[in-house]
């Protein structure tokens, strides 16, 4: 990163860490850590939108507590307008709290409910030394009735007012102190789809009119695509892949963002079924798979360079590999060779003669009940670079960055057909 | 045509609350054939999960109460059955799966405990056989080491293998009917799909037709063989798939198909929200959100259903006998 981007920045996080103890055992002891957020840098210029995407328990919520300092931070930087946040002072603090504010998922537990609407958008100002009364309710009525509601909805309780409408009053509650930096955390997952339209519109709208810079955080890639600029994709507490909004949706460069992005129904009921299927869950965040985290999901896992494979098709042994591996196959249950690679998805031949003798052989080790030695014969020959080595954050031929294998210093085992494929 | 598997006439159900009766189905007909995938779609209170729900009376009584229609499943009219009868469809020729995975699962009884339970419940045969059953299920729903996995509890799944469980528990009596109230909606985008495509699979194995509830249109895209558009307790549009997203005739359905985000253009908003429940609007629901309201939609009740073509039906009176031109208006209301 060029020090000219980070004095435009208003955010900038550098290798933001946010690791979680796990302990266990009778004392108590750490054992481990989740690391819900392994090094994310990224940042947000004056009046832009950055959107954070990923499965549940990616670390997208925690990278914006940590960042915000919600929760503190184990490592990393995050400098706002330049200064070092994790630095600041109690003074320091306070004037950030007042600058930079937060917008949480879930509008019904965000309010109390014996206060009335007024009172609860008021309350930062009280904090922040605004405690006039009338100068308040002149304020919170200006807010309200920005946000879509009437001056008289000051004097209802939370309970009177539905999701779509709490959640107005959270956004006017956030904008009171007139912040800077607004980080909203799936701001309309509670919602429905027609009032999830009507408060991106909304947050759209309040952006351009107040030039704010806002941080949004979503699983719904159709919600980050109407209001972002700039997508970061996470995966297992890393970034995968940054990049302008239509950029990524038209050219994603990480096999995960392709993925995510295949997995989004179609609203068009003659598009069926083209979806890439992601197989299995997110990996356990307190032991994430080797190299690429992504890897025992990736359908375009990187084959070793000693043999021939042609696209795609390097999956299946390497899942293959994986069961046997794990003690999952049993040799009695198969009663031929054939049947083995029926189960697997195992082409009857491998065009790479090479490849196709060590399948063979280690189909036999399993018929003969030597899972082992099945195991150590395509440990030794499919090997991938996915596993072995974590891809770093580069610059792809797309102009954008993502952490894959594919790009980067590896990429002379991509597969040639990699570029073809991507126009289909 | 055949009779249809499940024919819904007329449905009424409404809850008795503090503040005056909740029509929440008010005068709800569909049909499900056999085999065939008929999705509800419609907003939060539209009354769709009611509707499934006073199928096999699963709505609470009270404070809800099923006041008229009838729901005949497979020649027999489920609303006049007894409690003990029902429970005999309950997971037997009828299957349900819900929203949340966590919430239909008793969380101190091992998944394989609670499958052999549902077997049990409905079939005549020894614990042992009922296990190798489970195990046959939940191979089948993609759960991975079914043998060492059987005897784990809820928790110990993740919220994506919780769902496949409770998709095993629905199929355990092999079900002519699946219904599934947002089985999707709890879960994530890349498990929505994997979730998606084992229920198509297994819809097409068992030749079982299946009952959805959603409030996305692009699931709705992906599974549904027919749609049932729902507003505010009354059907606004049924159609195949097809006529509901490329010909969408009531006002409704268009706008729920402009407000889906992502499209890569501005947003289209609805406005306004649905009517309060104790006191819906006469004429049309939807009239006081309507950009095409005339003066007749605002008196009387609901229209009548018009078939604009092939058991396309449409519940709006810019398609009834008076208004001869209604393509005409809809489309300059279109340009703005």
């Amino acid at each position: 990163m060029t020090d000219e981007s980070e004095a435009d920045a208003i955010l900038s996080v550098r290798n933001l860490e946010k690791h979680y103890p796990v302990r266990s055992g009778l004392l108590r002891r750490v054992t481990g850590h989740v690391k819900a957020v392994d090094g994310v840098s990224f940042d947000v210029h004056e009046g832009e939108t950055v959107g954070l995407v990923g499965e549940s328990g990616c670390g997208k919520s925690t990278t914006a507590t940590s960042l915000l300092r919600l929760e503190e931070p184990t490592g990393g930087e995050v400098y706002f307008e330049g200064e070092d946040i994790t630095e600041y002072g109690s003074d320091d603090e306070q004037a950030f709290r007042r600058r930079a504010q937060m917008v949480f998922q879930d509008p019904n537990s965000a309010f109390d409910p014996r206060m009335t609407v007024g009172e609860s958008v008021a309350e930062p100002l009280g904090i922040h030394g605004l405690r006039d009364g009338d100068r308040q309710r002149r304020i919170v009525e200006d807010l309200l009735e920005r946000v879509g509601l009437s001056a008289d909805d000051a004097d209802q309780y939370p309970h009177e007012f539905s999701g779509g409408q709490k959640q107005r009053i959270a956004l006017a509650r956030a904008l009171i102190l007139n912040p800077d930096l607004l980080v909203a955390d799936e701001p309309v997952s509670a919602l429905d789809v027609s009032v999830q339209a009507e408060i991106l519109s909304l947050l759209d709208d309040l952006q351009s009119e107040l030039g704010l810079s806002m941080l949004l955080i979503s699983h719904d890639l159709g919600v980050v695509r109407q209001v972002c600029d700039r997508v970061g994709v996470m995966y297992l507490g890393e970034l995968v892949e940054m990049a302008p909004t239509e950029e990524l949706f038209a050219n994603p460069q990480h096999p995960y963002t392709e993925a995510l992005l295949a997995s989004i129904p179609d609203p068009d009921p003659r598009n069926r079924g083209d979806a890439v299927e992601l197989t299995g869950d997110v990996p356990d965040p307190s032991d994430p798979p080797s190299g690429c985290s992504f890897h025992p999901r990736c359908p375009r896992v990187v084959p070793p360079a000693d043999y021939d494979f042609p696209e795609d098709s390097f999956r299946e042994v390497l899942d293959f590999r994986l069961s046997v591996e794990n003690g999952d196959v049993d040799g009695d249950e198969f009663a031929s060779p054939a049947d083995v690679r029926d189960e697997f998805d195992l082409p009857p031949e491998l065009p790479d003669g090479d490849a196709d003798a060590v399948i063979s052989a280690a189909i036999e080790d399993v018929l003969a009940g030597d899972t082992g030695a099945a195991a150590d014969r395509l440990g030794d020959a499919f090997e991938t670079v996915c596993e072995r080595e974590a891809p770093e954050l580069v610059e792809t031929d797309a102009g954008h960055p993502a952490a894959c294998h594919l790009h980067g210093a590896a990429s002379e085992h991509a597969p040639p057909e990699l570029s073809a494929s991507d126009d289909d | 045509m055949t009779e249809p598997l499940l024919s819904v006439r007329d449905l009424h159900t409404q809850f008795d609350t503090d503040d005056g009766t909740v029509r929440a189905v008010d005068g709800v007909s569909f049909d499900v054939e056999a085999g065939e995938t008929v999705c509800l779609v419609g907003e939060s209170g539209s009354g769709k999960t009611v509707a499934c729900e006073s199928i096999t009376k699963l709505v609470p009584q009270p404070p809800g109460k099923i006041t008229g229609g009838e729901v005949v499943f497979d020649g027999e009219d489920l609303t006049g059955l007894s409690g003990k009868a029902l429970r005999e469809y309950r997971g037997g020729r009828i299957g349900h799966v819900f929203q949340n995975p966590q919430g239909a699962l008793d969380p101190v009884y091992t998944v394989g405990d609670q499958l052999v339970e549902a077997i049990r419940l409905h079939r005549d045969v020894p614990k042992s056989r009922a296990r190798e059953r489970a195990v046959e299920l939940l191979d089948r729903v993609g759960i991975g080491d079914v043998e060492e996995r059987i005897d784990d509890y809820p928790h110990q799944f993740s919220g994506g293998m919780k769902q496949r469980v409770v998709v095993a528990m629905a199929l355990a009596c092999d079900p002519d009917l699946l219904i599934a109230d947002e089985p999707t909606t709890a879960l994530d985008v890349t498990i929505q799909a994997q979730v998606l495509r084992l229920l198509d699979e297994l819809q097409d194995e068992r030749g079982m037709a299946m009952l959805f509830v959603t409030h996305d249109l692009g699931v709705v895209a992906e599974i549904a063989d027919r749609v049932v558009v729902m507003y505010a307790g009354k059907v606004m549009e049924t159609g195949d798939v097809y006529q509901i997203f490329e010909d969408p005739s009531h006002p409704y359905t268009r706008a729920l198909l402009e407000c889906l985000p992502g499209r890569g253009r501005a947003l289209e908003t609805i406005g306004g929200s649905l009517p309060d429940p104790t006191d819906p609007p006469d004429g049309c629901r939807f009239h006081p959100r309507c950009p095409h309201a005339v003066p007749k939609c605002e008196t009387g009740s609901q229209p009548d259903f018009e078939d604009v073509g092939g058991d396309h039906e449409v519940s709006c009176v810019l398609h009834g006998d008076e208004h001869r031109l209604p393509d005409a208006m809809l489309e300059v209301a279109d340009d703005d």
